[in-house]
């Protein structure tokens, strides 16, 4: 999580050594996610005491996990300077068909859920080739994801296959379950975005697409896999969903959109330049996930009113980010 | 070019790339027109020439990243049908492009993956991390850059060395011959000095290498033989002991050196001051001085300070700013039309009538009248050939578009007209149309401020500012200007 956050534009790093200078803002924004969820986690802590127990982790985190996998999801995209406004209705789609042919008919569950992969990956090349905006092509997606989901499920019910729940309500000794699912996702994604080789590719292909091209790269194959990669977090992300609620509806995911691009931004990422940081990304969904409700409720804040607390406190975040890139100048 | 013929079978062989007859059109530009160019084996090819004419055209063929129009392209010998970056790479041909090709997000290490497609595997980043660390070490010696910095947290010149280091790094791809573009422009005379040294270890040892720099004393000592490009064209290929200074700036520019004769001898030097601005890199005390009705010159290779300048005193007229005076309103016609210049959904009316908006207004309100008037007036004066100045700028040719930018200024309150390089690909008919137009309205007292990569352009100017790397070398009066003493200035080896 380390390097791959700095906002400097070349040519405008101080005269004094300027690489310690990059290196010690690149150092505090790189902290900033983590010291954002520190925040949240003792405003909790001195609130409720209780709270901070395995048993509460379990209990506020609940949600976490479905808004990790969507933020990496959204994360791979942007990671390619581009946006995915469909994921929040994908997520929903996924989850309806988790709770209705992956149960019913295993077989045909596995085969449209791989082929929404398919289909974002058919995305990504229409994107590169024709040259579109992601954000028109993904919120028209969105209608479409939202159509299927209906479709699909055309009211609430379904049931989560019981594999899932058994995995989504494992109980691990000492270390809730959401914190340890959390610490798995960012460390496999960290992974294999920032350290294989292949994922330098990717990040390139968002940093400066033109000197990949000359280096002999296909952009357009980096594209298709940027976006498979989301839609694969973003099915990930629809079933850890059914595992925990253990029924649907259309309208499940539909928050998740904004949530997963706050998510990525909140841990350190930006919209252009391959900017992105897995670790952060993760960090900033938990940080979300506690802001969201049991942070509010335990201020004793109106259930009406919590949404837009939730906002205040995402402006705050951001705007301390700001605040230290700044200082870097 | 002289050996082409009866020398052709023999050096098949030992040529590493050769290019017959390529063209390559822009639209109706002629980048390139029919050139042969070859490199040997164990060869540094210096490669001059003015802007635009044609050379990093031509290396973009030679690196695979244009297709040639006409022409074809052969390495070691064999004609290549299908040519591309991949093809070339595999063949051991790389480029270095001017500072443009590391990813800012992405450390040193990483940029160096990206040129190996065969770094793959555990431990990849230590071997590119050493990789790049050894070629720095070997090329600039206490370079003081390590494998982990960002791309984006360097300064230029070492993002520069990063990059010429980069190219010249060993993995299972075969490396014969480095396409150097510019490759000293933003490094000091020490590093550049140990950037050349290694080029020419590199050529002995029997690599080959195409210099290009607008540093002629740089490509005399150090390329075995020289290419000089005009217009798209090679104009003279000889051995670099054939070439000195005058003749190298004699070939790129005309050796003719058409001298105009300052024909209306104009008042010079007593209207009032319109424009007292000193470039934010100058050193000396040179300035730039124009007066009402003088129509100024700002020459010197593209980039080098005059679109700053240009911009400067543009801001300088609302806002104050150090060394940048300006007693008169100020109007801008930018150089490139299309991001800079034209508001693509508005109609011709609306584009020409933007940049007066304080004469038409009634009351709160735009008059459409006010503003048809002004734009009628205009195409009768500049000649914008349209049948309704309702129609959406597009519906314009290219020249007509930048006539209507014209129009834009040239209707304005604006005493001072400043001039971003506005005739690029614009035809040759319109353009004398401005020209006209501009001394016309010179004559009545306007001052113009022209940046022009043009040479004859500035034969329509009073006197010239020639820049360089920021800053005002030279301030020719229109009787001693010549194209000669331009590039002469221009590429100044005083750094």
């Amino acid at each position: 999580m380390r390097p791959e956050m700095t906002a400097i534009t070349p040519g405008t790093a101080p005269r004094s050594s300027p690489r310690g200078n990059a290196a010690r803002a690149r150092m505090l924004r790189s902290l900033l996610p983590a010291l954002s969820l520190a925040l949240v986690l003792i405003a909790i802590a001195w609130l409720n005491p209780r709270a901070i127990s395995y048993f509460g982790f379990n209990l506020m985190l609940n949600l976490a996990i479905p808004i990790a996998l969507a933020t990496i999801a959204q994360m791979f995209v942007i990671a390619g300077n581009e946006l995915d406004l469909s994921i929040g209705t994908f997520v929903g789609f996924v989850g309806c068909v988790t709770a209705t042919w992956l149960r019913d008919a295993p077989l045909i569950g596995v085969l449209v859920l791989l082929g929404s992969i398919g289909v974002y990956a058919l995305l990504g090349a229409l994107i590169h080739l024709r040259n579109l905006p992601s954000i028109v092509v993904t919120l028209g997606m969105s209608f479409v994801w939202q159509g299927l989901a209906i479709l699909v499920l055309p009211k609430p019910g379904g049931k989560a296959p019981d594999w899932l729940l058994s995995i989504m309500s494992f109980k691990p000794p000492y270390i809730p379950f959401p914190i340890l699912a959390a610490l798995l996702i960012a460390v496999v994604v960290h992974f294999g975005l920032m350290r294989t080789s292949y994922g330098v590719i990717l990040r390139g292909s968002g940093g400066n697409a033109a000197a990949l091209r000359r280096a002999g790269w296909s952009l357009l194959r980096a594209k298709i896999a940027l976006f498979a990669l989301t839609g694969l977090f973003g099915v990930l992300s629809g079933m850890a969903l059914i595992g925990i609620t253990t029924s649907a509806d259309a309208n499940i995911g539909n928050g998740y959109t904004l949530l997963s691009i706050a998510g990525v931004i909140l841990g350190g990422g930006e919209f252009v330049g391959g900017r992105v940081s897995p670790i952060g990304a993760v960090l900033g969904a938990l940080t979300l996930a506690l802001a969201a409700s049991p942070l509010l409720t335990f201020m004793h804040i109106p259930p009406d009113w919590q949404v837009a607390a939730n906002g205040a406190i995402l402006i705050i975040v951001l705007a301390a980010r700001v605040l230290i890139s700044r200082r870097e100048r | 070019m002289d050996d082409r013929v009866s020398l052709s079978m023999l050096k098949a062989n030992t040529d590493i790339v050769r290019l017959n007859g390529a063209e390559k059109h822009f639209g109706a530009v002629r980048a390139l027109n029919g050139v042969d160019f070859h490199v040997g084996a164990g060869e540094c090819v210096g490669l001059v020439g003015h802007n635009g004419a044609g050379k990093s055209t031509l290396m973009h063929m030679v690196a695979g990243t244009l297709r040639p129009d006409g022409g074809e392209i052969a390495v070691r010998g064999n004609a290549e049908a299908s040519y591309s970056v991949a093809r070339a790479l595999e063949l051991g041909i790389r480029c270095v492009f001017q500072e443009l090709s590391l990813c800012p997000n992405l450390s040193i290490a990483e940029n160096t993956r990206i040129n190996h497609p065969s770094m793959i595997g555990f431990g990849w980043r230590r071997k590119a991390a050493d990789l790049i660390r050894a070629k720095l070490d070997e090329i600039f010696p206490e370079h003081g850059i390590s494998a982990d910095d960002i791309a984006g947290d360097l300064s230029i010149g070492r993002r520069q060395m990063v990059e010429v280091a980069r190219a010249f790094t060993l993995t299972s791809e075969p490396l014969h011959l480095v396409i150097l573009d510019e490759p000293t422009s933003s490094l000091d005379a020490h590093t550049a000095g140990q950037l050349l040294a290694f080029v020419r270890r590199f050529v002995e040892a029997g690599g080959s290498c195409i210099l290009i720099s607008h540093v002629l004393g740089e490509v005399l000592q150090n390329a075995d033989r020289i290419v000089v490009m005009r217009d798209g064209k090679v104009v003279a290929a000889d051995a670099a002991s054939a070439f000195d200074r005058d003749r190298l700036v004699a070939a790129m520019g005309g050796a003719e050196g058409h001298h105009k004769a300052a024909a209306e001898a104009r008042k010079a030097e007593t209207g009032p001051l319109r424009v007292k601005a000193r470039p934010a890199r100058q050193e000396d005390g040179k300035e730039l001085v124009a007066r009402a009705g003088e129509i100024i010159g700002l020459a010197g290779l593209a980039g080098h300070g005059q679109t700053d300048l240009l911009l400067a005193i543009f801001s300088a007229a609302s806002r104050a700013k150090t060394g940048v005076e300006v007693t008169a309103p100020v109007a801008l016609v930018a150089g490139d039309r299309q991001s800079d210049g034209i508001f693509s959904q508005w109609s011709i009316a609306q584009n020409i009538g933007i940049r007066s908006l304080r004469s038409l207004r009634n009351g709160l309100l735009i008059s459409p009248q006010r503003e048809a008037e002004l734009a009628e007036t205009w195409k009768k004066k500049i000649g914008i050939r349209t049948p309704d100045m309702n129609n959406n700028i597009y519906s314009l040719s290219g020249g007509n578009q930048q006539k209507a930018l014209f129009a834009r200024a040239l209707g304005s309150d604006a005493e001072i007209v400043l001039m971003d390089d506005p005739m690029r690909g614009v035809d040759i008919g319109t353009k004398l149309e401005v020209y006209d137009l501009v001394r016309e309205e010179a004559a009545k007292g306007r001052t113009f401020l022209w940046y022009t990569t043009e040479t004859e352009e500035l034969d329509n100017c009073d006197h010239v500012y020639v820049f360089k790397n920021g800053r005002i070398v030279a301030n020719l009066r229109r009787d001693e200007l010549t194209e000669e003493k331009i590039i002469q200035s221009s590429f100044g080896d005083a750094a």
